[in-house]
């Protein structure tokens, strides 16, 4: 049986992986892949512990619950970069400095 | 060392490759379809974990949906004769130090850390526990649930409609 520690490493490099995407990159449809990323390791998490540990099913549920977050999250933040796109015909997010101007 | 973990291995270095080619990758095009392997990877995971609906969910929402919107999303906010698709980097050497060091925490966090762990555990089908989770102890988020995905596909809608046609 494959230990707990291999999942939360996997998992961390999906993380940390994740992380460096949000911070560089310029394209907003990039950053939010980045924070797929985040979320898909953050579920690894809890599925890993809720097979290893004494809580039981509930730590799936916790992943079935961020899933449903993860899919309204990425519906309207690509109906706001699209928004984006159609004001200042770019999704580069250094761009969208309208309110420093 | 036995087949599962050499298949194991595998699928770790798969996930965690495409997820490199993901935020490293010039081109977007290329960046959404490493996703998907890494999508089936996290899966191929889950089903290690024995977690089979999960695994189910995630090829169904994430590869099925998440994946084709942000085709969507990069094929809609480019012109289309435009056809190199790239991305630029910035901060790439910031990024890069805080990458490695919530890496570093992470990883020394779940490897130092004694964790209160069972025995191994019987591998039984989920679906049913989870179904019945839904309906007993977790049966008010649920509805949130519903509420909130409605609340964001009417959400969505809003705002991506044309200006004029109100």
């Amino acid at each position: 049986m494959i230990e707990l520690k291999y999942f939360l490493l996997v998992s961390a490099c999906l993380f940390s992986l994740g992380v460096f995407g949000v911070l560089t990159r310029r394209n907003a449809v990039n950053v939010l892949m980045g924070v797929e990323l985040i979320l898909n390791s953050a579920n690894l998490n809890l599925v890993a512990f809720s097979r290893y540990s004494s809580v039981g099913i509930d730590g799936q549920m916790f992943a079935v619950f961020v899933i449903v977050v993860a899919a309204a999250e990425v519906a309207v933040a690509l109906a706001i970069v699209l928004t984006l796109y159609r004001v200042l015909n770019t999704v580069n997010l250094d761009r969208a400095d309208v309110l420093k101007r | 060392m036995s087949v599962t973990d050499i298949v194991f291995i595998l699928t770790a270095v798969v996930t965690v490759g495409s997820a490199v080619v993901v935020v490293v990758s010039r081109s977007l095009i290329y960046s959404v379809f490493s996703l998907l392997f890494t999508f089936f990877g996290v899966a191929i995971l889950y089903v290690f974990l024995g977690a089979d609906f999960l695994a189910g969910a995630q090829v169904l929402i994430y590869v099925g949906g998440i994946l084709v919107l942000l085709l969507f999303g990069v094929m809609l906010t480019h012109r289309l004769y435009n056809l190199n698709l790239t991305t630029e980097r910035f901060q790439p050497i910031a990024g890069t130090l805080i990458a490695a060091a919530v890496f570093a925490s992470i990883s020394l966090a779940a490897f130092k850390t004694k964790w209160k762990l069972v025995g191994e555990k019987e591998l039984e089908p989920t679906t049913q526990q989870i179904g019945e989770a839904f309906l007993s102890s977790y049966l008010l988020p649920f509805e949130i649930a519903s509420v909130l995905l409605l609340v964001a596909l009417i959400g969505a809608a809003m705002l991506v409609r044309r200006r004029t046609d109100v």
